[in-house]
């Protein structure tokens, strides 16, 4: 009896933990949506706290006629489309021929490559670098610095390790060569991890602010991120009248909370329209990158 | 006779090769300016040696101290209040028998951990806003004073460790649940011929067998604890808090991108590398030898 009693202390405990981790962690984004749903004078009131009041798509309209959204849109669709093919290409190629045991130059290319992951120039080198190249103000500064990651690489090449070798034998005795072996073989055999790759690098690409800020001076090839500081952050006055167009200045300040909740929304649905797609690779994901590292 | 064998397999390589070698090489030899008057017109070649004249200088500023600390307090304030909880998160989710709610608490709470520092940033500062923040609404609704959050460096801290946890603590998770999954059931059942409880079980049973996971996690984690991202300290700082929130990395890129004092800046960001190199040898030396578990 009084073990059951302890054990029903238990149970209470997980669902308490796990019903507070869940409203915790939602509560912000439900309060977001809902500022961003609702009329400006009920915001003005502070009536919103969980549900959107006197529903209206106003803020929407507003934000969404505003063309430098639309750009910085289209720019960071370009950097992870553009910038996650290029990954996953580059990524195969490296991994492959570091996963074959007989290549020559096996041990020192995995050095070459590791070796950076523990030393690097420095922020300012590769700045010095990137500016030096002619990349400062190009799309591809946002691309090619960041062709791939080493510890990506890493994981695709034990993924290719995995591979039996007995499969690239007889692929060679029908006079296959590597190239041939890695598209034809290796590759739709690691499609999974491949997959979760994708995921890594495109969520990278989606969110890359730093290389932005770094190098993207001109507004025209500004991605999202950028965009969104603006008016978030910095809460760009400039921004601020061209999209609420408020006269009063309370009204003014209340449709520009609205304004930056509504971009917060309208910058992460893409995020949370695929999110329930690629949910369940995040766990093979997660123990991929632990074997080995 | 080498090449001609693998010479698809080299190029293949050549590439990646031509990529680590100009943007992850041919920067290295950049790390000479930290010892450099560096003039850009003149180049490294041209520009007068100073020695450790930018590492003296450092040590001897008045930021010096300060930076170290916040550096080490940003990175070891989340990895002390936040590293127990995904753990503790993650036996719970494996607890849940109803599985609709065990699915939706997981996919909840994974959730921030995809979306930028931009935006998390960006709510945390419009939550915490002293005129529209819903924060400082519900302070005055309960009748306290407003307070404001983002210019009292005292708040800095606080608000970065929190919403650092926040963040990630589901995400983080998932290693966890992996690992309580795959303990062997059979454990479970002995436990239950000796009549132990749910607290025993989870005492004497479940935390020594995702001992390991927690280990090497924990040196990972410590690993990494120099590197304070650079983003999040620089969207939510500003004037009035660099006092608890100026970090070495927002000083390198002040001080260089913005300053265009290279030399001192390469001096800074390269007294960084070596403090991080230290501390992920030294946990690793130190984990080998308490546990004899290592990460290489």
């Amino acid at each position: 009896m009084r073990k059951s009693m302890t054990d029903r202390t238990y149970y209470g405990l997980v669902y308490f933990i796990t019903i507070l981790a869940v409203v915790v962690t939602l509560y912000p984004f439900v309060y977001v949506i809902s500022i961003s749903l609702s009329s400006v004078s009920a915001i003005d009131k502070q009536l919103v706290t969980l549900l959107p009041v006197d529903f209206t798509l106003e803020g929407y309209k507003m934000v969404l006629q505003y063309p430098e959204i639309w750009t910085s849109y289209y720019n960071t669709i370009w950097y992870t489309v553009v910038g996650t093919i290029l990954n996953i290409f580059a990524t195969c190629l490296a991994a492959f021929p570091l996963s074959r045991a007989k290549f020559f130059l096996r041990r020192k290319l995995n050095f070459f490559i590791a070796f950076t992951m523990y030393f690097s120039g420095g922020l300012i080198p590769v700045y010095m670098l990137i500016t030096t190249l002619g990349l400062y103000n190009s799309r591809w500064v946002m691309v090619l610095p960041v062709l791939v990651i080493t510890f990506n690489v890493m994981i695709c090449r034990s993924a290719f390790e995995g591979i039996p070798n007995e499969i690239f034998e007889s692929a060679s005795i029908d006079g296959a060569n590597d190239l041939t072996m890695l598209f034809r073989i290796a590759v739709p055999i690691v499609k999974p991890t491949l997959a979760v790759l994708t995921l890594y690098y495109a969520v990278f690409h989606w969110n890359n602010f730093f290389s932005a800020l770094l190098y993207l001076g001109k507004q025209d090839l500004q991605p999202l991120q950028i965009f969104l500081r603006r008016v978030l952050i910095m809460a760009s006055p400039e921004i601020m009248q061209k999209m609420g167009g408020g006269t009063a200045t309370s009204a003014l300040a209340v449709s520009t909370l609205q304004v930056r909740y509504v971009s917060i929304v309208v910058s992460i649905i893409p995020i949370i329209t695929i999110y329930p797609f690629i949910q369940r690779y995040f766990v093979k994901g997660i123990t991929l990158g632990a074997v080995k590292g | 006779m080498l090449i001609r064998r693998d010479k698809y397999l080299l190029i293949m390589f050549l590439p990646i090769f031509l990529y680590y070698f100009i943007f992850m090489y041919l920067p290295m030899p950049g790390i000479l300016i930290a010892f450099q008057d560096y003039i850009p017109g003149k180049g490294i070649f041209g520009s007068d040696w100073v020695g450790f004249r930018w590492f003296i200088q450092f040590a001897e500023s008045k930021y010096f101290w300060r930076l170290l600390r916040n550096t080490f307090l940003l990175a070891f304030y989340p990895l002390l209040f936040g590293f127990s909880i995904p753990i503790l998160f993650a036996i719970c989710v494996v607890e849940i028998k109803n599985r609709t709610f065990k699915r939706f608490a997981q996919t909840i709470t994974y959730l921030p951990h995809f979306i930028s520092t931009v935006v998390i940033a960006g709510m945390i500062i419009n939550f915490l806003s002293p005129t529209d923040g819903i924060i400082n609404t519900l302070i005055t609704k309960l009748g306290m004073d407003k307070i404001n959050f983002m210019m009292e460096p005292g708040w800095f801290r606080a608000i970065f460790t929190g919403s650092d946890i926040w963040q990630s603590f589901g995400f983080s998770s998932i290693i966890y649940i992996a690992a309580i999954m795959s303990i062997d059931p059979e454990l479970y059942d002995s436990g239950k011929i000796d009549g132990v409880n749910k607290f025993q079980e989870l005492w004497h049973l479940t935390l020594p067998s995702i001992k390991p996971t927690i280990v090497i996690l924990l040196l990972l984690s410590l690993g990494g604890v120099m590197s304070v991202g650079f983003e999040k300290v620089y969207l939510l700082y500003n004037g009035a808090t660099y006092e608890t929130a100026d970090v070495l990395s927002t000083y390198v890129y002040r001080m260089g991108i913005e300053g265009q004092n290279f030399g001192f800046a390469t001096a800074i960001g390269l007294f960084n590398s070596i403090i991080t190199f230290v501390l992920v040898f030294s946990a690793n030396w130190l984990s080998r030898r308490a546990t004899n578990m290592s990460l290489w």
